[in-house]
């Protein structure tokens, strides 16, 4: 096992290329927060990327930021602060879901991962903010894609290739994203005791509304301990945000009482939705995302805990169901994968002999896994990066 | 006027075999759904860049998602090279014909399948227009955002194809960000869903790669997007600059202070006085740049972001500001900037609409030096613009009867470009790379990059059957771009930087 940490894009290149010629993968590394996410890895080599870290250009104007993959998400989003605008994707912070609370995510891992918090329903994921990036193939070459304005067709959209692509088909070194300024108000209506069926129809009441609804997430009681909360997240301008709550309070209004929280509240709120805090008390379970039809999510959740033992709670609308299943042999990928027909199910957090033995990733039919692997060769013929990472590759 | 574009050669074998084609095709797709005749395949010879033009060898007309798969199967197994074409609106030439290959016209595929409010959805066939998506769902008072402005003609396939834009997107994103899902045929005849109602994918992310594609990778036959409800109000207020700079300085300054306006359009004083004259929308004519502002949102929001664009704008030495009073006069704002392009094709016989990007703070730079080229080129050139994104529309005047005017007229036009890139912007915002942009994607890219866009390519179509000549500048086998050159010691390995 050796580590590598190439400090330029040219030895990144040799480095690469070696490990191409000598057929011997590496895992890709810079803040490692998130090693325990998707499949375990036993490669005989790190890379480790974080030397490629530091902001290029930022341009509040202009809406963009250029910066070093590996530059902590903690330094962009105190650059972006002190102009009073943020990461509009809402990067979740799953360190203590994943037991790495030491580790510091980067930006590049979280756009490598397209992680996207509950903002996702309206502002997008990761992919829907980057812009361009820098990278080294598994071929060992460099080359790069996109560019660093918000409004660019030319050529193939590869940052949207890259992202979620968990480094397989190649290291990024430099990202360029879209950044969108803070919301100067922020105000969460919060509907009580609603089952799971109740709260999605409100969540999409909401969301179907003109008031530009910006989370929507429910926790039933199981997962929140002073009773079901559904959550409606307002964000924008003072006057503006004031109104909307008034008008989606009084649309709402057949679904209770409400009550509506501040901006402090609700940054907290937020925060513990997107880096799924309610589970906090069930870290010893497996955790699952599924993403489906908001409309089909309650029956989904209805039908797997018909079989397993499982907590529940929901974001994006419904169209987001994070499950702690507790005792299946498999984790419950079976039973989960079979409540759906259209969507896919992630295994986030559970044993290293689970995420080895059940498909982390949803599994795809079988002409678009020869596609992915073909995609895959064009970036990484001998499976050099992260080989092992989405899918079992030998 | 006519004019070559230098295409892959025809492979006159195929041409020679072009009955044959015809004949096995008809086996395959409803036998009226094969066009032959020489007249009829020449209402196809050209998209929305009418300078190019190229009969194509036999026009298919599918009607079924299995009629599509049979095709591209009887294309790969025959090396038979397929241009798809949704409405034929494009202005990058992305369904310029091909002599020796099938034009496949999507138009049949116009229904819209399913709306689903409640999941904010409409599934639609890619035939269907731009437009048609959001007539279909008025009545609820939603819409579907991207808004190219020739939303009425285009289909929302080639919406896909070309990741169309709009002047909504600053605020509501590109197409890309409104599709959730597509059924795609690949050239293997194989026919898959990618996304559909949830969020993001299980895998690679090939929805994404598929917008925006250019017709390259695979036939889209079915499209999912997302449906917004409408804002409550929206609301334009109209900016007279005396000077581009001060035009550029209140657009940075908006952005600046926290505001991101539902949309942000610029124009210069030969797009003004042609627009004004044209459908007469009130525009102050003494000026040399004018803004349209829009805002939307509750009426809280918009006149409180009124009022602060209107201050921002005097910090800025703007000379002329009127805000709407009513929802027809802000539509009497945009009609001008709407019919900007007929407005230019009244004072001049012919125009071209070029389409690069830059950062916006470059604007006054940008717009100096084009007047020099254009200048220089003995060319006159009127100026739209979407200024929230920096998406520049220069518009080229010329007579193309006059001899070397269209050369001319495209020579500028690439010089516009490399400007773009040289500024750190881009070719193409949003018409496509096409075969109008393609010599240029070396000014963006080196050859590395283009040689890794290809392997995309060659995973999904790896004999070039689809759509080639468009986007790449050169053309490579797959065999030779997937070859890997290995090599020891570039590095010595134990000199590697390591820990």
């Amino acid at each position: 096992m050796s580590d590598f940490r190439p400090t330029t894009t040219r030895e990144l290149e040799a480095v690469v290329a070696e490990a191409v010629a000598r057929e011997e993968p590496m895992e890709l590394v810079a803040g490692g927060s998130k090693r325990g996410l998707g499949r375990p890895l036993q490669l005989p080599h790190r890379l480790d990327l974080s030397a490629f870290a530091g902001i290029g250009l930022y341009e509040p104007e202009e809406l963009v930021l250029t910066a070093g993959a590996a530059t902590p998400l903690a330094d962009i989003e105190a650059a972006l602060g002190e102009r009073r605008q943020m990461l509009a994707f809402e990067p979740a912070d799953w360190r203590a879901l994943l037991g790495s609370e030491r580790a510091a995510p980067t930006l590049g891992g979280a756009i490598a991962c397209n992680l996207a918090g509950p903002r996702r329903v309206r502002q997008g994921a990761a992919r829907d903010h980057f812009l361009g990036f820098s990278a080294v193939s598994g071929r060992g070459e460099a080359f790069k894609a996109g560019g660093r304005v918000v409004k660019n067709v030319t050529g193939y959209d590869l940052p949207k290739l890259m992202a979620g692509s968990y480094g397989t088909l190649a290291a990024l070194t430099e990202v360029t994203v879209k950044v969108l300024p803070r919301s100067e108000a922020m105000r969460t209506l919060v509907l009580r005791s609603l089952d799971d069926e109740a709260a999605r129809r409100a969540m999409s009441a909401a969301l179907a509304s003109p008031h530009e609804v910006s989370g929507a997430a429910h926790l039933p009681e199981a997962v929140s301990p002073s009773g079901a909360r559904t959550l409606l997240r307002l964000e924008g301008h003072g006057p503006s945000v004031e109104a909307r709550v008034r008008a989606l309070a009084e649309e709402l209004r057949a679904y209770g009482t409400i009550d509506v929280l501040g901006d402090a509240d609700s940054e907290s709120a937020w925060r513990a939705v997107r880096d799924a805090e309610p589970f906090a008390p069930f870290a010893d379970r497996t955790i699952w995302r599924v993403s489906v039809a908001p409309t089909d999510a309650p029956a989904v959740a209805a039908r797997i805990a018909k079989t397993l033992d499982t907590r529940h709670f929901y974001d994006w609308g419904g169209g987001l169901l994070w499950l702690a299943v507790k005792g299946a042999q498999d984790g419950g990928a079976s039973v989960i994968r079979a409540a759906f027909a259209s969507g896919h199910a992630t295994l986030i957090h559970g044993p290293q002999a689970l995420r080895l033995q059940v498909a982390v990733f949803q599994p795809q039919p079988p002409a678009l896994a020869t596609l992915a692997a073909r995609v895959r060769d064009g970036f990484d013929p001998r499976r050099i990066l992260n080989r092992g990472r989405m899918v079992p590759e030998a | 006027m006519m004019r070559a574009m230098e295409m892959p050669i025809p492979d006159a074998g195929t041409i020679a075999g072009r009955d044959q084609i015809a004949a096995d095709l008809r086996a395959l797709v409803a036998p009226d759904a094969v066009i032959a005749a020489e007249d009829e395949r020449r209402a196809y010879e050209t998209d929305g860049l009418t300078a190019y033009r190229q009969s194509p060898l036999l026009v298919v007309l599918p009607s079924t998602t299995e009629e599509v798969a049979r095709v591209l199967g009887y294309c790969r197994e025959h090396g038979v090279k397929i241009v798809p074409r949704g409405a034929g609106t494009s202005l990058s030439g992305g369904a310029l014909p091909l002599a020796d290959g099938i034009l496949l016209g999507m138009g049949k595929f116009n229904r819209i399948l399913e709306i689903d409010f409640e999941n904010r959805v409409v599934v639609a066939q890619p035939g269907v227009t731009n437009l048609g998506i959001s007539n279909a769902v008025e009545h609820r008072g939603f819409y579907y955002a991207p808004d190219p402005s020739s939303q009425i003609a285009c289909s929302i396939g080639g919406n896909v194809a070309e990741n169309s834009g709009g002047v909504h997107c600053l605020k509501y994103g590109l197409t890309t960000n409104n599709v959730l899902g597509i059924e795609l045929v690949l050239m293997t005849g194989e026919i898959v869903r990618l996304g559909g109602k949830h969020l993001d994918a299980e895998g690679y992310d090939l929805l994404g790669i598929l917008v925006g594609s250019e017709g390259l990778l695979g036939v889209v036959t079915e499209v999912t997007v997302r449906i917004l409800k409408k804002p409550t109000t929206a609301r334009a207020i109209l900016l007279g600059f005396p000077t581009s700079e001060g035009a550029g300085a209140c657009v940075a300054k908006i952005i600046g202070a926290g505001i991101i306006p539902a949309g942000m359009e610029m124009m210069d004083r030969p797009a003004i006085h042609a627009a004004d004259d044209f459908v007469h929308a009130g525009y102050p004519r003494d000026v040399e740049a004018l803004l349209i502002v829009e805002l939307d949102g509750p009426p809280a929001e918009v006149e409180h972001l009124i009022a602060a664009v209107e201050a921002l704008a005097r910090q800025c030495g703007v000379v002329s500001c009127r805000i709407s009073a009513s929802e027809e006069e802000r539509l009497t704002f945009w009609s001008g900037r709407k019919a900007a392009f007929p407005a230019v094709g009244r004072i001049s016989p012919d125009y071209y609409c070029v389409d690069g990007t830059i950062p916006r703070r470059c604007l006054a730079d940008v717009l100096r030096r084009m007047s020099a080229l254009a200048a220089a080129h003995g060319l006159r050139v009127a100026n739209v613009f979407h200024a929230g994104d920096g998406n520049l529309h220069p518009l080229i005047l010329y007579d193309a009867n006059e001899p070397g005017e269209l050369a001319r007229a495209e020579e500028l036009g690439a010089d516009i470009l490399r400007l773009c890139v040289e500024v750190g912007g881009v070719l193409t915002g949003e018409h496509g790379v096409g075969v109008e942009k393609r010599d240029l994607m070396g000014t963006m890219f080196t050859a590395a990059d283009l040689d890794q866009q290809q392997r995309l390519k060659c995973a999904f179509d790896p004999q070039g059957l689809l759509n080639p000549g468009k986007v790449f500048p050169q053309l490579h086998r797959c065999a030779e771009l997937g070859r890997l050159h290995v090599h020891h010691g570039k590095l010595p390995f134990p000199d590697l930087p390591r820990y």
